[in-house]
């Protein structure tokens, strides 16, 4: 058999007359030359022929919100083809790289997700960087639809004096966790852990505590745990016995929730220390509050508990209503010593408002806690995208329950956001799972409604999504990696990690990554 | 009526459970003795609760409404499922998580509604709402 348009012989994939119109545009004549490295990506490229009524969607970003909203297409719309982009060789996001090491049954979703990643009609491919390797305009003429989900992979500011004074051994909490979870971004960060006893943690949330309770569990604990081997290193050396978690507001505006709060009680050799006068005067003064919220009288109920907690070697603290307004560094002529944090300086806060939203208000009194140590915790932030809308005051997208909407307030079409990126970086996965859902509805509910997508075709060819952009990174230099690729590097941290006794040990060099795969 | 994948159970040795799903239909289902409401949910297609965490109480995904009556013959949850229970929408007096509820024989009967997962606004970090 030939091929009608260049007569060389074809030896993969046999054509049949139907697909005659679909090779007769560009795309068809070029697709027989690039059938081994679609191939290669194991893409269902004999199913896309024949499936011109595809709705073909681009997810950028394979964290949970990506993969549930992939996971509701398919289910709920079976001709749906979904082709992810992740900038790492590595899918699954915060779920690798942000959740604890010990508390690997919040990673279960991974198995839900790899069903997805297996599914014929889903294409993972990784190491993309969208924006700067992969841009909009790259994927509008080849998809029905983008769906963005790339989350927020920077800090939100305390915006203080000289907050951006790279002063040294001062980490935002999400530095420090993709650190010791093995993010390449954070590889070298070199964190400090033997200059002194005692480190301060700024923020009240469940990245804080979990901040804390890594900084505090026994090392023997750790190193059973999925915790980078580097990272177990400087744990083991580290002089850490104290930890202070300083927030704003009161205890009943703490933000982290029951079951973390409990597993830092629960500590061993660990005592807790917190201001017990104001902890009682907060609880009486809202007593009435708190007996009609669940998660908040029994969330108290844990606090006050806690305060009999008076012995154990190690130590944390909670301090509330102070906020950072300085870091103060060393001012030693020592190299070593340049730079380096010594102190925080802080305004002691009231509370002012009404009961269920109070917010801190400074008295004007000054604190000034010594540290050598200090990790800022107090949220994330998502990244604008060039040509893309982005509500900056708010740190994402502009949206109605996933449907992007342009600066003026209408729908852009074709355009869809799900996870962070969307409602903004609070809750938990189950929450991104919820949220991911509904933007698959609203996708779903558009295709049905006949709703514009994203236009741009090219000779009205049918969209070929993959396997035309693949081509297109290739040519730009990039080695993309199939959803193959990393089944092979995941048997090798599975391997190293058997040997470890460990569940698995990371790979936290993408260079190492590819290096394995193109061994 | 029988749900389509149970061939082996007989009336006699399965226990009956009703679900009420989000969208207000009621599916009887004939489960084993020893099934959790995670497994039944595993094994039906037609039950759609998502178990993200597989029953390991690290989420409230399999989150459902059980009937008053046979609320009071079920074991006190664990403070675990509790804390987890506290994250999960629409909370009620009679909530569960599906994955903690085993089938015995005096839950024989039983009702549960899988409750509407939509959230309308997300207010910012408040557990006071």
């Amino acid at each position: 058999m030939y091929n009608p348009i260049t007569s060389r012989r074809i030896n993969i994939f046999k054509p049949s007359f139907k697909f005659w119109p679909l090779l007769n545009c560009e795309y068809g004549k070029n697709i027989i030359s690039k059938n081994l490295l679609l191939k290669a990506h194991k893409l269902p490229y004999s199913t896309n022929l024949t499936s011109a009524s595809s709705f073909r969607l681009a997810i950028i970003g394979s964290g949970p919100a990506g993969f549930y909203t992939a996971y509701h297409m398919l289910k709920e719309h079976p001709s749906s083809l979904v082709d992810m982009y992740e900038a790492l060789p590595m899918p699954f996001g915060l779920v690798r790289y942000g959740v604890a090491p010990d508390h690997p049954e919040v990673k279960n979703v991974q198995n839900r997700f790899d069903e997805v990643a297996r599914d014929a009609r889903f294409t993972f491919i990784g190491n993309v960087k969208f924006s700067k390797e992969l841009k909009i305009s790259d994927l509008k003429s080849h998809y029905d639809a983008i769906v963005l989900s790339y989350g927020a992979s920077q800090d939100k500011r305390l915006n203080i004096k000289n907050e951006d004074d790279s002063i040294r051994n001062v980490f935002s909490a999400r530095t420090f966790v993709g650190w010791y979870n093995g993010l390449p971004q954070y590889r070298d960060l070199q964190p400090d852990l033997t200059c002194s006893d005692s480190a301060i943690i700024i923020g009240h949330g469940n990245v804080a505590l979990d901040v804390a309770r890594i900084l505090l569990t026994d090392i023997d604990e750790l190193s059973k745990t999925d915790i980078t081997e580097y990272a177990l290193e400087y744990l083991r050396k580290s002089r850490i016995r104290n930890v202070t978690l300083i927030g704003r507001r009161g205890p009943l505006q703490v933000s982290f929730t029951a079951k973390e709060l409990r597993e830092m009680m629960h500590l061993p050799n660990t005592r807790f220390h917190t201001d017990t006068e104001l902890v009682k005067t907060e609880l009486s003064a809202n007593a009435e509050l708190i007996s009609q919220n669940r998660p908040l009288k029994r969330l108290m109920q844990i606090l006050e508990n806690g305060t009999s907690k008076t012995v154990g070697e190690k130590s944390w603290s909670l301090k509330f209503l102070r906020s950072p307004v300085e870091f103060i560094t060393r001012d030693s002529s020592d190299p070593p010593q340049t730079n380096f944090i010594k102190a925080v300086k802080f305004h002691i806060n009231k509370l002012e408002g009404p009961p269920d939203n109070r917010i801190a208000v400074s008295t004007g009194v000054i604190e000034e806690i010594e540290t050598s140590l200090v990790f800022k915790s107090v949220g994330y932030k998502s990244t604008p995208v060039e040509g893309l809308p982005f509500d900056e005051k708010k740190g994402l997208v502009p949206n109605v329950k996933g449907k992007v909407l342009d600066k003026n307030d209408n729908e852009f079409p074709g355009l869809y956001v799900s996870g962070w990126l969307k409602r903004g970086p609070q809750g938990v996965i189950a929450t991104t799972m919820y949220d991911a859902f509904e933007t698959a509805e609203i996708i779903i509910s558009d295709i049905q409604q006949n709703k514009p997508m994203l236009s741009d075709t090219i000779d009205n060819c049918p969209k070929m999504g993959a396997e035309a952009v693949i081509p297109i990174l290739h040519e730009r230099g990039i080695r993309t990696v199939s959803y193959d690729d990393w089944k092979k590097i995941e048997e090798k941290e599975f391997e190293v990690g058997r040997r470890k006794r460990k569940p698995r040990e990371k790979y936290s060099r993408v260079e190492e990554v590819l290096g394995i795969l193109d061994k | 009526m029988v749900s389509p994948n149970n061939h082996y159970t007989t009336k006699s040795e399965g226990v009956t459970i009703n679900f009420i799903t989000p969208e207000g239909d009621k599916k009887t289902i004939i489960a084993n003795k020893g099934e959790s409401i995670m497994d039944i949910s595993h094994t039906h297609d037609d039950i759609e609760l998502e178990c993200a965490c597989e029953g390991s109480l690290a989420c409230s995904t399999c989150h459902v409404i059980v009937d008053p009556e046979y609320y009071k013959k079920l074991e006190e949850p664990t403070d675990e499922e509790n804390d987890m229970l506290d994250l999960a929408f629409g909370l009620t007096e009679t909530s569960r998580l599906g994955c903690q509820i085993v089938m015995e024989k005096d839950l024989d009967g039983i009702t549960v509604t899988i409750p509407s997962a939509t959230r309308n606004v997300q207010l910012k970090g408040s557990k006071l709402s």
